[in-house]
């Protein structure tokens, strides 16, 4: 069942639209990541749903009762902040009660429901403590805690993880969706990284310049990105982009990159003589140190490791650049790099896209 | 580090009694010459060792000034009382319609808001005198002359723009996701301006409301102008001092005591707002 539903959601402020004919819908149990670079409104949009800001255009509904209008406490949301957001005058204890606290719970319901909470979180020990006294980690599960305690329907998630350090992140990564799942709420869920959504997400809107590009599940964003922009910015290192033109050749197709012909699907025929952008993922770039048939010579000019991956830095015959990620047994064996190593990839791992639109070009199947 | 030399201590301990010696001295030699007669005040040289006498005091509590030329009736208690009141009331009302306005302007934006808000402001601009001819005319009119409802509504002119600037800018400062998580708890509005809003901007509200107090305490020209001896505070009173046989400097000196204790009380009181640490580990930074 549908919980939270946006329907042609526009927004604009002085400085400009922010939000542009967004629809979106959210399940029960689901949890929707809003993906996309900073300034593109993705905090707009979740405070829309939280009811801080109004849309100018569209309508919100939550459990199929239209909220467009209402104020923000009568939405019955719950919502993280970004900044985490705790009531700095107000014990760990009265932050978490404070939406029971607002419905008139009674107090005894109150003490086991904010314990419960705070058990499953960890923090039942900080409990007493005012926000200034906890580190990042204790105040981003306090904020989290708030926002579940009261078991709403509808839960937004300001890129809770932003402000905490990199191993709670992880730590989090893990441990939120199966929390997520227990409460069975509509989770929207906004962050900048990828890693992040394709982690959370059963769906993903990618959102660029207040539109939603693509919205479909992350193993989709991530091997059809609709566009040129979105294979950019989801994926890490960033997609390698080689400008290349189409020919057909008999049945099939190929294409030119560093100077060498690439045979290519025939389903591609729709898009001969167009200027095109061929994508080429880090990790589909396969570098070795002998030479190996259809490889292409590359100077590797570093090695940077990257968490459990290591990312080379080739430059090819006519100086292209060209970035791969090994793994980091296989990265001892280029050392820092400063040497010459050979390059190939399978031609079906080329993403092709058209370079005036920025589209990603679909193959044909007749 | 930390390491401070035996000689920058020192200097630095003279430097600070030096500039306590300035400012304290004063309210010493105050205090001193409010136990003394006009004749000890006026004795050259004069000397730190006299014999203490409350007759200051006490010709003020009763309201019975003795002089050479006879006895003469002064209403130094009342003025008091009416500085109280006057402050008191003005402060409170200050803040009672100062303190909405400030978060009006600080979380709102309006037509014509700044405007509004620079306008209260610059009240603050106007030398009393130029404002105070037409102000008279207009009390003659409205018989608000000589009444307190009058002196409390001209002194909102000194204590409003003062809450609503210092106010406003403390309520700026709060981050308004906080005020944002309360609603979306599901609290109306006015708990939450109760319940966060305030509450945040306490130390703001209290420095203001200890300034106005202090400016309106202060205010002399006003009453002067626009009250009559039953209605005017201590600086207006404390003029029946000057009397035909001369300045009554011990009576000046206890009067004086007398008026700055209210305000030194609430200065200490408020105090510990003051120095209350201001959303601190709310918000991420």
């Amino acid at each position: 069942m549908t919980s939270l539903e946006l329907r042609n959601v526009s927004k604009g402020f002085k400085s400009g639209k922010v939000l542009d004919d967004v629809s979106l819908s959210v399940t029960a149990g689901e949890i929707v990541v809003v993906f996309g670079p900073s300034g593109t409104g993705k905090t707009v949009l979740l405070r829309m749903i939280a009811g801080v800001h109004y849309p100018d255009t569209g309508t919100i509904a939550i459990d199929g009762e239209d909220v467009t209008e209402a104020s923000p406490e009568a939405r019955g949301v719950g919502m993280a902040f970004q900044n985490f957001a705790l009531f700095p005058h107000f014990s760990t204890f009265e932050n978490i009660a404070s939406p029971l606290e607002a419905r008139e719970t009674p107090a005894s319901k109150v003490k086991e429901q904010v314990g419960a909470i705070a058990r499953m979180l960890k923090i039942d020990h900080v409990l007493g403590h005012a926000p200034r006294e906890l580190s990042n980690g204790q105040k981003q599960r306090t904020a989290l805690a708030r926002a579940l305690v009261a078991q709403p329907k509808v839960l937004l998630l300001d890129d809770p993880l932003r402000n905490v350090d990199a191993k709670l992140r992880y730590e989090m990564r893990m441990e939120l969706p199966r929390l997520l799942r227990t409460f069975n709420a509509a989770v929207i869920y906004v962050t900048q990284d990828y890693k992040e959504a394709m982690a959370l997400g059963d769906r993903i809107a990618v959102l660029r310049n207040g539109r939603i590009e693509q919205w479909a599940m992350p193993t989709t964003v991530y091997r059809e990105p609709v566009s040129i922009e979105v294979a950019r910015l989801f994926g890490d290192p960033t997609i390698n982009l080689l400008p290349c033109k189409l020919e057909m050749n008999g049945a099939g197709g190929q294409v030119t990159v560093f100077g060498r012909r690439v045979p290519i699907s025939g389903a591609y025929a729709h898009a001969v003589g167009r200027d095109l952008v061929a994508g080429l993922r880090p990790e589909h770039v396969v570098v070795t140190e002998t030479e190996a048939p259809d490889a292409m010579q590359f100077d590797l000019d570093a090695v940077m490791p990257v968490n459990v991956r290591s990312v080379l830095y080739l430059r090819g015959a006519a100086g292209e650049e060209l970035l791969a990620t090994v793994s980091e047994s296989e990265s001892a064996r280029f050392g820092r790099g400063q040497r010459k190593v050979w390059v190939r990839f399978a031609p079906g791992d080329l993403l092709l896209f058209d370079a005036a639109s920025g589209q990603r070009i679909a193959p044909q199947v007749h | 580090m930390n390491q401070i030399s035996t000689f920058e201590r020192i200097v630095r301990g003279l430097l600070i009694a030096l500039v306590l010696l300035f400012f304290l001295f004063p309210i010493f030699w105050i205090l001193l010459m409010s136990f003394q007669t006009n004749e000890q005040i006026l004795r050259i040289p004069p000397s730190l060792f006299f014999e203490p006498t409350l007759q200051n005091y006490v010709a003020l509590l009763t309201g019975r000034l003795q002089t050479a030329a006879g006895n003469l009736d002064i209403a130094f208690m009342r003025n008091l009382g009416n500085s109280l009141l006057l402050s008191t009331s003005s402060v409170l009302l200050a803040l009672a319609l100062g303190v909405p306005a400030a978060y009006a302007f600080a979380r709102y934006k309006f037509r014509l808001g700044e405007s509004i808000a620079f306008t209260l402001l610059s009240f603050r601009f106007a030398p009393p005198l130029l404002v105070l001819l037409p102000l008279s005319l207009f009390f003659r009119q409205l018989h608000l002359t000589d009444t307190y409802i009058g002196l409390i509504w001209v002194y909102q002119l000194i204590c409003l723009p003062l809450i609503l600037w210092i106010v406003r800018g403390y309520f700026e400062d709060i981050s308004p996701d906080i005020e944002h998580a309360y609603r979306i708890s599901g609290h109306g509005w006015w708990k939450t301006f109760r319940k966060i809003a305030i509450p945040l901007a306490r130390p703001g509200i209290a420095a203001a409301g200890l300034l106005a107090f202090i400016f309106a305490w202060n205010n002399f020209i006003f009453a002067l102008i626009l009250a009559s001896a039953s209605k005017q505070p201590v600086t207006v009173g404390a003029l029946a001092f000057v009397t035909a046989s001369g300045i009554q400097y011990g009576q000046i000196a206890a009067a004086i005591v007398l008026s700055v204790t209210p305000t030194l009380l609430l200065a200490l009181y408020a105090q510990r707002y003051l120095v209350e640490g201001l959303s601190l580990g709310a918000v991420k930074g």
